[in-house]
């Protein structure tokens, strides 16, 4: 008798293979992005199904949600520029010429080999390699945390979260330099149904995701998850136009960018002075320390993960690049 | 055991109405007819799912989560509907009433 | 038929798809959604090297290293959207 759930697993690994096809398949752009955001919450029910909630979350909320929003914005914007805003039929923006058949099947053949090649060593790989369960759950009682993700996240490898948030930093420093004198297509209208619902949403979201962030220390969850659902703080404000970002209200973005790499490499520096390594907590302020750095960090992320979805720094233009403003 | 089985029942029943939601979207004609097969037999799918999830939960506070998690999605849901019907009234004709 | 095995092939077919795909994209936007395709693939098979048979719990380490993949690859993404619009102004302004 077989599981029932292995029927469940055969049919949902199928969808996502399909979807991935569809992905690319489909000749509408804004179908493309939907199928893709379909694609990544079926990926996330099935990382649910290996027992990994977490990395589920953190695909749910960024993978899926913030970068679906990202996609779409830039959909939009592309069709303002290109003026079909108002025109609902299915497009492609780069002009198509044709990829010739030939090319195509090698494309095809060879990628096909790759995958025959990897499903070879999958299968053949040897089912119960060591892992890092063992150490981990050797070190996890002087970590500080209870949850063994959140313990590798910000305690036994908090160097690859401290160059993380720095890419997010790096990566808002570079939107803002591309996008530099770019013009902003008009804001969809939404109406009041949108309003009302962004204000009885407003503070739920900020209540989920501050317990996200919380419950990370024992369960499923922490700063990632949390700080992409408090982005949607940022997202729903600036789509319902509650909040409209000023020249003004730079500084105050910026030091949200840098505190969470700020704090974090400060906490490294003082543990380390105390003749530690640099991620060593002393023990009994480990947790606090923690959630010191949890906290901080999920603010920089959610403010960090909102100025990405707005794209362009809000700065008042000189003449010069007024004018190339297109 | 009188519990699982109820709940067994309430999640099946939910699940036809997010299957006839889901027939109706891929045969329904125009935009505004799927809209209404879909959030309409989603919501009480939802809404089922939810009751029998909610009988199957250890302690109050997953019941709460249940509720809130099912409010949430209904509003949203209901919310999508709106908005998508808005943009087809504004950018493609209205619906038709032959 | 594990759980494991399944989703192992599914990750690497979704990742060949991809590949194929930023291969044979033309339009921009599409070869990005590509390449995402194939860093979700790539995530895949970390999980299900993670996955250990159930009473077990699974390894907390690749699930760390997928989470910072996932974040890595939005401000890669939040990066590769704003070129695409960058690009998209320059040549509809020199079309004019």
């Amino acid at each position: 008798m077989t599981d029932p759930l292995v029927i469940f697993d055969l049919l949902l690994g199928l969808s996502i293979v399909a979807l991935a096809l569809a992905v690319l398949s489909v000749r509408d752009l804004f179908a493309a992005i939907v199928l893709f955001v379909i694609f990544g919450l079926l990926s996330a029910l099935a990382w649910v199904r290996l027992s990994a909630p977490d990395v589920a979350l953190a695909e749910a909320a960024i993978g899926t949600g913030v970068t679906g929003a990202l996609l779409l914005k830039t959909l939009h914007h592309l069709r303002y520029v290109t003026g079909t805003l108002d025109r609902p039929e299915a497009m492609n923006l780069t002009p198509v010429t044709p990829v010739p058949m030939p090319v195509l099947w090698v494309n095809a053949a060879f990628c096909g080999l790759i995958a025959l090649g990897l499903a070879v060593a999958f299968l053949e790989a040897p089912k119960v390699g060591p892992g890092f369960d063992a150490l981990v759950a050797e070190a996890m009682p002087a970590s500080g945390v209870d949850h063994p993700v959140t313990a590798v996240l910000l305690n036994f490898r908090a160097y690859d979260t401290l160059m993380e948030v720095v890419v997010l930093l790096a990566a808002v420093i570079a939107v803002w330099q591309v996008e530099r004198g770019l013009s902003e297509a008009p804001a969809p209208h939404l109406g009041e149904v949108w309003q009302g619902f962004a204000r009885l949403a407003l503070p739920a979201i900020v209540v989920v995701g501050t317990y996200l962030l919380w419950v990370g220390a024992e369960a499923p969850g922490g700063a990632f998850q949390g700080g992409a659902v408090l982005a949607s703080v940022g997202l729903l404000l600036l789509l319902s136009r509650f909040y409209v970002p000023q020249p003004a209200h730079r500084g105050i973005a910026r030091l949200a960018f840098v505190l969470g790499t700020g704090v974090f490499s400060a906490v490294a520096l003082l543990v380390s002075g105390g003749g530690r390594v640099a991620f060593e907590y002393p023990l009994e302020h480990a947790k606090t320390l923690i959630l010191l750095i949890e906290g901080l960090v999920t603010i920089s992320i959610a403010v960090t993960l909102a100025a990405l979805f707005h794209g362009r720094e809000p700065v008042a233009l000189g003449e010069e690049e007024r004018r190339n403003d297109t | 055991m009188m519990l699982e089985s109820l709940s067994m029942i309430l999640i099946a029943l939910g699940t036809v109405f997010f299957i006839a939601g889901t027939v109706g979207l891929l045969r329904f004609p125009d935009i505004y007819c799927r809209l209404h097969a879909l959030t309409k037999a989603d919501g009480l799918g939802l809404a089922l799912i939810a009751l029998g999830v909610a009988l199957l939960a250890d302690s109050m506070g997953e019941v709460f989560r249940i509720i809130l998690i099912w409010f949430f999605v209904a509003v949203a849901s209901a919310t999508c509907g709106h908005l998508i019907a808005r943009y087809e009234r504004r950018s493609g004709e209205g619906p038709s009433y032959d | 038929m594990t759980p494991d095995m399944i989703y192992g092939l599914t990750g690497i077919a979704v990742f060949a798809i991809g590949l194929a795909g930023a291969l044979c994209a033309q339009d921009r936007l599409r070869r990005l959604l590509a390449l995402k395709l194939c860093s979700m693939g790539a995530g895949f098979l970390l999980v299900v090297a993670a996955w250990r048979v159930p009473p077990d719990a699974p390894d907390p380490v690749p699930h760390a290293l997928v989470i910072t993949g996932i974040v890595v690859v939005v401000s890669a993404t939040a990066v590769a959207l704003a070129l695409i619009r960058r690009l998209q102004s320059l040549e509809t302004r020199d079309d004019d």
